[in-house]
C-alpha cells in the first residue's frame, strides 16, 4: 500500500518565509502572533496538537487573568486560534533539522522543507523521567513533574518528591505547605540545591528526608499511586512510603537535539541566548522552556515569545 | 474528526474490515490523547486507503482490556482483523506513519 508521505511541500520549491517558529507551545504561539500581528509572514511548526507543556496540564492556576477552572488546554486552543487569526499557518510536522549556514535557513521535515529568514526556537524542554515500572500509565494518576500545577490535588495528603537538586526542594517546600507529610527522596547524603533552600528546608516540621535512598517501585491501588518503594544505597534496606502521589524533579530535557550543535547550549542542553531571545545568531532567536532561566512558566513563556518576536521584526527591519 | 466506535461496532468495523486499521485507544482526561488527535486526523485525511477509529477506554473497557491497554494514548494497526504492530504515547506523524507500513 502506498501511504501519502509526501505532504504538501515536498514536490515544489521550498517556501520562503520571514519567521519561522519551532514548537507550538504557549512561547511559541505568543512569538507566531507577535510575528504576524508586525507583518511577518509566519510558519509555526509543531510535532503533535498546539499547545506544549500547557496543554497536557489539567488546571492551571496561576496563570493571571484566568480562574481556577481553566485548563491548560483550553488556554492552548485559545493562544492558537488568536494567532491563527492574525495570519499564522501552521505546520503539524516535526522539524528534524535546521541548517542555518545557508540564507534564507532550511528547515526540514520528514514531509517537506521550508526557507525562513529569521528562526524562534521554542521547542520546549520534557521533564526528565525516572525510568520506574509503570511511571508514564501512572503519570496523571500520582505521578507527576510539576508540583505547582499537582500539588494542590494532593491537600491534607503524604507525598514524595524525588531528586535533589533546586527544582526538588523547591517543590519540597512548596508542597510542604499544602500537603500533610513530604518525603524527600535523594540519592545522595546531601542536597545538590543551593545554601538557602537548605536553610528554608530545615525550617519546615512536617519534611523527612530520606538520604541515600533510590525510588524503586510504584505501589498501585485501583490504579493510582498508593505508595512508592525505596531502597537505601549504603545499607541495602527497603521502606515503603504510603503517599497519595510521587513528584519526579531530576531535572528537564531540553528539546535541542534537531539542532545538531548549530546553536550554542549550556551544559544541560538549553539554548543559551538574553532576555530578547536573541543567540549569537543574529536571526535566530530562543523563546520559553528551550531558553536558559531561572522561571519556566506559561507566564514567563509568553513574555519570551513576545521578545523573541519583536527582536525577529527588528533584526528584519535592520537588513532593510 | 476521526469516528469514536463502540464496543459493539468493534467485531465489524476492526476485526471483520478488510485491510489495514489504526485503532487509537484513549480516555478523555488524557492530555496526550487530545495532543495526539490532530496527528491521526491528518493521517486518516491523506491516507484513504487506512480506516483510522478511537475507542474510549472508559467506555468500552472490554476492549481496551482484550488488547492489553494499560496507557493511554495506545496505537494498534490491524491487518484483515489480526494485530500487527502498536505503540504507546503521543507521536509526530512521521512515526504513526512507519507504524503503518511496519
Amino acid at each position: 500500500m502506498d501511504l501519502n508521505t509526501s505532504g504538501d511541500a515536498l514536490a515544489r520549491e521550498p517556501e520562503t518565509v520571514d519567521l519561522a517558529v519551532i514548537g507550538a507551545g504557549p512561547a511559541g504561539m505568543t512569538a507566531a502572533l507577535y510575528g504576524a500581528r508586525s507583518g511577518l509572514t509566519t510558519l509555526l511548526f509543531e510535532r503533535l496538537s498546539p499547545g506544549g507543556q500547557c496543554a497536557t496540564t489539567e488546571h492551571l492556576e496561576n496563570y493571571p487573568g484566568y480562574s481556577d477552572s481553566t485548563s491548560g488546554f483550553d488556554l492552548a486552543m485559545k493562544m492558537h486560534a488568536q494567532a491563527s487569526a492574525f495570519g499564522v499557518r501552521t505546520v503539524t510536522e516535526e522539524v528534524t533539522s535546521v541548517d542555518l549556514s545557508v540564507t534564507p535557513n532550511l528547515i526540514a521535515t520528514p514531509f517537506g522543507s521550508y526557507r525562513a529568514r529569521t528562526v524562534i526556537v521554542a521547542t520546549g524542554a520534557t521533564p526528565a523521567q525516572l525510568g520506574l515500572p509503570h511511571e508514564d500509565e501512572l503519570r496523571g494518576r500520582g505521578v507527576s513533574y510539576c508540583a505547582t500545577c499537582d500539588g494542590n490535588f494532593f491537600r491534607g495528603r503524604d507525598v514524595a518528591v524525588i531528586g535533589g537538586g533546586d527544582t526538588a526542594v523547591a517543590d519540597v517546600i512548596y508542597l510542604a505547605r499544602i500537603c500533610r507529610k513530604v518525603y524527600l527522596v535523594h540519592r545522595r547524603d546531601k542536597l545538590r540545591a543551593t545554601a538557602i533552600y537548605h536553610e528554608r528546608l530545615r525550617q519546615l516540621d512536617n519534611v523527612e528526608l530520606c538520604w541515600d535512598s533510590v525510588a524503586e517501585e510504584l505501589v498501585v491501588e485501583d490504579g493510582r499511586v498508593a505508595g512508592v518503594r525505596l531502597r537505601n544505597v549504603k545499607t541495602d534496606e527497603g521502606r515503603v512510603l504510603d503517599v497519595a502521589a510521587v513528584f519526579i524533579a531530576v531535572g528537564m530535557r531540553p528539546n535541542t537535539a534537531f539542532l545538531a550543535g548549530d546553536l550554542e547550549l549550556d551544559q544541560s542542553g538549553y539554548v543559551i541566548a538574553d532576555e530578547m531571545g536573541r543567540t549569537a545568531m543574529p536571526n535566530v532567536f530562543a523563546a520559553g522552556d528551550v531558553r536558559v532561566k531561572e522561571l519556566r512558566q506559561v507566564v514567563t513563556a509568553v513574555a519570551d515569545g513576545a521578545n523573541a518576536a519583536t527582536a525577529a521584526a527588528d533584526y528584519l527591519d535592520w537588513r532593510k | 474528526m476521526s469516528e469514536v466506535i463502540s464496543s459493539a461496532d468493534f467485531q465489524s468495523k476492526v476485526l471483520e474490515a478488510p485491510g489495514k486499521v489504526l485503532v487509537d485507544f484513549f480516555a478523555t482526561w488524557c492530555g496526550p490523547c487530545r495532543m495526539l488527535a490532530p496527528v491521526l486526523d491528518e493521517v486518516a485525511a491523506e491516507n484513504a486507503a487506512v480506516k483510522v477509529y478511537k475507542v474510549d477506554i472508559d467506555q468500552s473497557p472490554d476492549v481496551a482490556a482484550r488488547y492489553g491497554v494499560t496507557s493511554v494514548p495506545t496505537l494498534v494497526v490491524f491487518v484483515d482483523g489480526q494485530v500487527v504492530n502498536q505503540t504507546v504515547g503521543a507521536q509526530p506523524k512521521q512515526n504513526i506513519l512507519a507504524l503503518l507500513n511496519a
